[in-house]
């Protein structure tokens, strides 16, 4: 039986980066708001201390603070044709359990989309012409502008403490910072993080090879910082443990160290961990949103109803709780109907290490941060001119290697045996003196119309609910984009003077056991159309005007950039949108 | 919608190390926290095979000094422990591929699509040593592994990595490289699982190990990080030295 | 409305030694006016003699209903109900009553409470402060809550034994300002041994549990905790704090160097940052005039083994927040090399928050309130010893090792208290 408690103001599905920006602004309205949260909670002096965090083999081999494959996993195929089989243990990507989600975890890059990012389709057409676009290729427009979301980048630089040098304030280029960006209103809240010495090799062959070199946005702080709620952190101290794990000593962004210390002092406002939301419920005209229904650990069936349900899950899930919910209607490749699913993307990632003469040099990789690193940003985005290549999008790229924990991260020069003696010498004698930018290429990944996703016809979660399946490939667009730009870093790991590299250039068929980063996008992605989108300009869901999505799952495709700093913003522009607008009048914001 | 309730606490408790289960909780006003919180690891001591037979130890022992042999300035992997890491961890989640979606039904797939087995690790272990055993004792006048030259336990191992020796009854390839795998990962992992015994992979390369502060050494451009490794535990140098 | 009103009376109060008697005035001229400001007076002498504290079950709905139970050497006492409940409450006393209570620790029924209840401290407030707390806490919602008596064992259980207890420790009377001194300073001798009751914990106490009266505020062991000495003193005390540093730590819990945490962060919570920034600079003011003792140890040597393998914890698992250099993170990390709790005469709280970790307090303030992770799984006597020793060693002035016995007595003690 489903117990029912008492009507909230707001439920909030998830208690990660968006749902900690929304639940904190929807208090400061005055709302009532309770958040749902499926794993437990966690906090550095009690679950990720400084005494025992720093264990690669448990958190980063055996994926400790992640959701675990038995809770529920996803199935996976190449190709409509294939029958998708289940992820029985994670490899392609990492679905964040707890509370502070992936904020926990991830290395905290902070980095925004460009302008032309969120008019991709109109931008490309214009400059290169429709035809220029691969077939099958379903890019379209955001529907909104940089220029609309800057304010709200803004916002969460501040609220993290971010650690860079500005390349474009209002408008006027900056020394030292990206050139190609986006204007900011301000400079970074904090000055950029130190580069160690691999990091500073790199930017000075990238000068040399006549590019312009920054350093990576990070949320790992250059300096101790208290942000605007008046929570303080402290400064980075470059552990070398920072994706996978907790920070041990408040340094690192996170809804932790960021928001809920205030958020979670506020009366209006109360979260249940341990507590896994089961469907979103609807009225019987299905146009409106009346709570939601979770289960506890106990077994305990919950119901608890609200005016407005916001939906701040993982990517995936959002995609999953809108299908078993019936909310929205589900894609369908074959006949290219339906939104709830569609355009479903990841990221386009490879890598080339640097072997140098150890009696030269000494990169000490284990000292290092999340979001350490220099990069250049010439090939990102529409950058450059793609008419040559015959290939859209692109990446940044950079010497951005998060650490040196050995079991990972000792690497041996191409032709070494994979184990015995020759390995041993190899391993003892390039360890100190290798680079492995681990993410150096981080490329675009546009969507197509045969990747997306549904539910599993075959496999089920613990509760018997269908899994999600992912069908999933690189098409040829990525693979060029990627083959260009892996050639152009490698070019600038040899002139850091590597007496050899090894060039790892991403290929087909997408591999779900190789890890290329948690940045799966879109599959609920937002837009101005109805007919090619789940939610509108304001992740409002376009046929229940009470409940809004958000995430990455609102991504039309995904930029050659990490994803959290753009949809932490748009967490901001919604709340802002549901304050200002929504609150005075409920209803549908856009009018379709 | 009726969902089948089954005991959920499974499906949250912590994947390695078997804590009290988290159970759901409403949390408001402030922070939790309680004192002696923490959930470290247990540290492996050396009292005999949990896992392992007597017979099978030995071979693992030999195989993993062939996967990390011993040089003159650091031990190889029998004496760093290696063998002690795999037991203790296959005889625990680990090996029973606790916390992975284990449900049915097990298809072959694609490389691609990973893993479709419905063997853990420490079936895997049973069955490979027990076909590795049989191959040996065939191919080398009823000599187990352990019992071979190191010549001829290389010539066994590089059959099997290349797919050139066939086991009866086992993948002799996978496993294999499972074995590698996990060899290596005991080499480097913390010492406080077995492996990696007096940090010996650690110094071997340089690697400070379980450290949490490197600041003073950002701006250290090129010089050697000065300390020496620290594990969970703690190091030596931990202990006050009296009398 | 609340906060002007306090600070109201802050600033009369800090203003003028005759505010301390005489009723504060908020430009009312109604009767009811009159009660309101008294009602809003006691409610603010409330918080700062911190009656909720005892008087409230943690996580109880009701405040003042009482039942909580308050650990003393002797054993358990149970406090009693102060809700104007007619039965189980205080709301049948009269005015008399209720004041003898207070100031004389006599009950209506002319047995004599036990000293948990700070009447030692009570007794120097002017009637008139302890008719507005009575005002104010007729204003609460009276509960029903019978409240079990008092546990303790022979011969406490005889209340008869209070009279001797009195007449060895009991010194009745009210606050005599001193007429050489600052009103300041005066307004804050009147708190910190009136109605804020300092001396209940921060003055070392007699195997009967009297105040050591010639120890004054220098520190004392209670309930698994040292609350330090807040005297002047350069190396345990507040000598190298500053007014503001005092102030700031009373009204957030946080200052450049340090973080409350354990049972000084619960009074400051419920009291100390609900009083006005007037009385708190009283109070700090007061509380830098006690002169320190000077009695400084010479330091340990750097070779020594407890201060060699101090220094190899230190470095590999403090520095990561307390800083290489000790110094912390102002706000945020204590820093150990200026903490004088780190130093304290007796380092029980010290190993305490190390093998058990703490959480600092939250304010609005300053919300952060980060945390100390608990090391008791992973150091042994002998190296959670070493490094305390080492943190009283490295820098200046030295405080005595810690030994490894020390940390054993703690951590036995820890297997019988929850928190």
């Amino acid at each position: 039986m489903t117990r029912r408690l008492p009507k909230k103001d707001v439920v909030i599905i998830g208690l990660g980066w968006t749902g900690s920006i929304m639940a904190n602004e929807l208090t400061d309205e005055g709302l009532d708001v309770v958040a749902i949260e499926r794993g437990p909670w966690r906090a550095a002096p009690t679950d990720f201390p400084p005494t025992y965090i720093q264990d690669e083999l448990r958190y980063r081999i055996r994926h400790e603070l992640f959701l675990r494959p038995e809770q529920t996993t996803f199935t996976f195929r190449n190709k409509m044709d294939q029958t998708a089989l289940p992820i029985r243990s994670w490899g392609a990507f990492m679905p964040p359990n707890g509370v502070g989600g992936g904020g926990v975890h991830w290395n905290a890059e902070t980095w925004r989309f460009l302008p032309s990012d969120f008019v991709l389709k109109t931008h490309l057409t214009e400059r290169y012409g429709a035809a220029f676009l691969p077939e099958g290729m379903t890019i379209q427009d955001w529907g909104i502008t940089y220029d609309e979301l800057e304010p709200h980048y803004d916002r969460f630089e501040y609220l993290c403490g971010t650690s860079g040098t500005a390349g474009n304030l209002r408008g006027k280029i900056q020394d030292g910072g990206n050139p190609f960006e986006g204007a900011r209103s301000r400079p970074y809240p904090t000055p950029a993080q130190p580069q160690p010495f691999s990091y500073t090799l790199f930017a000075k062959a990238a000068r040399d090879l006549g590019y312009k070199p920054f350093p990576q946005p990070s949320g790992n702080l250059s300096q101790a910082y208290t942000n605007p709620l008046g929570v303080r952190m402290g400064p980075c101290t470059y552990c070398g443990f920072c994706e996978w794990f907790g920070c041990a000593n408040y340094s690192k962004a996170s809804p932790q160290t960021t928001i809920l210390p205030v958020l979670i002092r506020k009366p209006n406002f109360s979260f249940r961990d341990n507590s896994e939301v089961l469907q979103i419920n609807t009225d019987a005209s299905g146009k409106r949103a009346t709570g939601v229904t979770f289960i506890d650990t106990s077994g305990e069936e919950w119901e608890q109803p609200a005016d407005l349900v916001i939906l701040s899950a993982f990517t995936v899930f959002n995609v999953q709780l809108l299908l078993l919910s019936k909310i929205g209607k589900p894609y369908d490749p074959v006949s290219n109907t339906g939104v709830i699913g569609r355009n479903y993307t990841h990221q386009t990632i490879s890598s080339v290490n640097g072997f140098f003469d150890k009696s030269k040099f000494n990169f000490n990789p284990f000292i290092a941060s999340g979001s350490i690193g220099m990069c250049i940003d010439e090939f990102n985005g529409d950058n450059f001119d793609h008419g040559p290549h015959g290939f859209v999008g692109g990446g940044y790229m950079g010497q951005v290697q998060t650490n040196g924990r050995p079991i990972q991260t000792s690497p041996v020069p191409p032709g070494t045996p994979a184990w015995g003696a020759k390995w041993k010498e190899a391993v003892r004698d390039n360890y100190l003196s290798n680079v492995v930018p681990g993410t150096g290429v981080h490329g675009s990944f546009y969507s197509y119309r045969d990747i997306y996703l549904d539910l599993d016809p075959t496999y089920k979660d613990r509760f018997g609910r269908p899994l999600m399946r992912i069908t999933m490939d690189f098409h040829e667009n990525e693979i060029k984009q990627n083959a260009f730009l892996t050639d152009k870093f490698a070019e600038i790991i040899t002139a850091m003077g590597a007496k050899q590299i090894a060039k790892h250039p991403r290929t087909a068929p997408y591999d779900i056991t190789q890890y290329q980063t948690t940045h799966v996008c879109g599959g609920a992605i937002m837009g101005n159309d109805r007919p090619t989108s789940a939610v509108n300009r304001y992740l409002q869901h376009w046929d229940v005007p009470n409940l809004f999505v958000l995430g990455a799952s609102a991504y039309p495709q995904n930029a050659g950039y990490n994803p959290t700093n753009t949809l932490c913003a748009l967490a901001y522009w919604s709340a802002d949108a549901i304050r200002n607008q929504y609150l005075k009048n409920p209803g549908p914001l856009v009018d379709a | 919608m009726q969902f089948r309730r089954r005991d959920l606490l499974a499906g949250t408790a912590l994947l390695a190390f078997s804590g009290l289960p988290s159970r759901a909780t409403l949390i408001s006003g402030q922070i939790p926290w309680e004192p002696d919180a923490g959930n470290p690891p247990p540290r492996v001591t050396p009292d005999g095979w949990h896992f392992f037979t007597a017979t099978e130890a030995s071979a693992v022992e030999a195989i993993a000094d062939r996967i990390i042999p011993p040089d003159p300035e650091t031990p190889g992997g029998k004496d760093a422990g290696c063998a002690v890491f795999v037991d203790r961890q296959l005889a625990g989640p680990y090996g029973r591929n606790e916390g992975l979606y284990n449900s049915p039904p097990f298809q072959k797939g694609t490389k691609q699509q990973g893993p479709q087995s419905d063997k853990g690790p420490a079936q895997i272990y049973r069955e490979g040593l027990a076909a590795l055993d049989r191959y040996c004792r065939a191919t080398y006048a009823g000599r187990p592994f352990n019992e071979l030259s190191d010549a001829d336990k290389d010539t066994v191992l590089t059959a099997l990595d290349t797919g050139k020796a066939t086991l009866v009854g086992a993948d002799g390839a996978a496993f294999f490289k499972q074995m590698v795998t996990d060899v290596q990962t005991g080499f480097f992992a913390d010492p406080i699982y077995g492996g990696n015994r007096d940090m010996v992979a650690w110094k071997m390369i340089g690697y400070p190990g379980a450290r949490y502060n490197y600041l003073d050494w950002v701006n250290r451009h090129n010089e050697r990080y000065p300390l020496p490794p620290v594990g969970m535990t703690g190091r030596a140098e931990w202990t006050p030295k009296n009398g | 409305m609340h906060n002007r009103i306090t600070a109201s009376i802050g600033l009369v109060a800090a203003g003028t030694l005759l505010a301390l008697a005489a009723a504060p005035t908020f430009g009312a001229t109604s009767t009811d006016g009159q009660e309101f400001s008294q009602i809003e007076r006691g409610r603010y002498l409330a918080r700062a003699a911190d009656c909720t504290a005892c008087h409230t079950t943690p996580g109880a709905a009701q405040p003042f209903a009482g039942g909580r139970p308050i650990e003393t050497p002797f054993g358990d006492i149970t406090t009693p109900n102060i809700t104007p409940d007619l039965e189980t409450g205080i709301g049948a006393w009269t005015d008399d009553e209720f004041d003898n209570a207070m100031r004389n620790g006599i009950r209506p029924n002319g047995s004599r409470l036990y000293p948990a209840m700070p009447y030692n401290s009570y007794t120097k407030m002017s009637r008139s402060d302890v008719m507005a707390i009575r005002a104010y806490l007729n204003t609460v919602a009276p509960v029903q809550n019978h409240v079990v008596a008092n546990t303790l064992p022979f011969p406490f259980n005889i209340r008869l034994v209070m009279r001797v207890w009195n007449a060895l420790y009991f010194n009745p009377g009210e606050f005599k300002p001193d007429a050489s001194k600052s009103a300041e300073w005066n307004r804050g001798a009147y708190l910190v041994d009136g109605p804020a009751h300092c001396t209940l914990c921060h003055t070392p106490k007699s195997a009967l549990g009297g105040d050591k009266t010639d120890q004054y505020l220098r520190g004392s062991n209670l309930q698994g905790w040292f609350a330090p000495d807040i005297t002047n003193d350069d190396r345990s005390g507040l000598g190298r704090w500053s007014i503001e540093d005092i102030t700031a730590y009373l009204r957030t819990g946080h200052n450049r160097t340090t973080a409350a945490t354990g049972p000084m962060a619960e009074e400051i919570a419920h009291s100390s940052s609900q009083m006005t920034d007037g009385d708190l600079t009283a109070i700090a003011t007061y509380l830098k005039s006690l002169p320190g003792r000077q009695d400084n140890p010479p330091p340990i040597p750097a070779n020594d083994p407890a201060m060699v393998a101090g220094q190899a914890i230190y470095r590999d698992q403090c520095s990561a927040c307390h800083a290489l250099d000790g110094r912390g993170i102002p706000q945020l990390f204590p820093s150990l090399a200026d903490s004088a709790m780190v130093r304290s005469s007796d380092p029980t709280s010290l190993i305490r928050i190390l093998l058990r970790g703490a959480q600092s307090l939250a304010t609005s303030a300053e919300p952060t309130s980060p945390g100390m992770p608990s090391y008791n799984w992973q150091l042994d006597d002998a190296q959670a010893a070493a490094v305390l020793t080492y943190i009283r060693n490295a820098w200046t002035p030295a405080a005595p090792p810690v030994t490894p016995h020390d940390v054993g007595r703690v951590r036995s003690d820890r297997e019988t208290r929850a928190n």
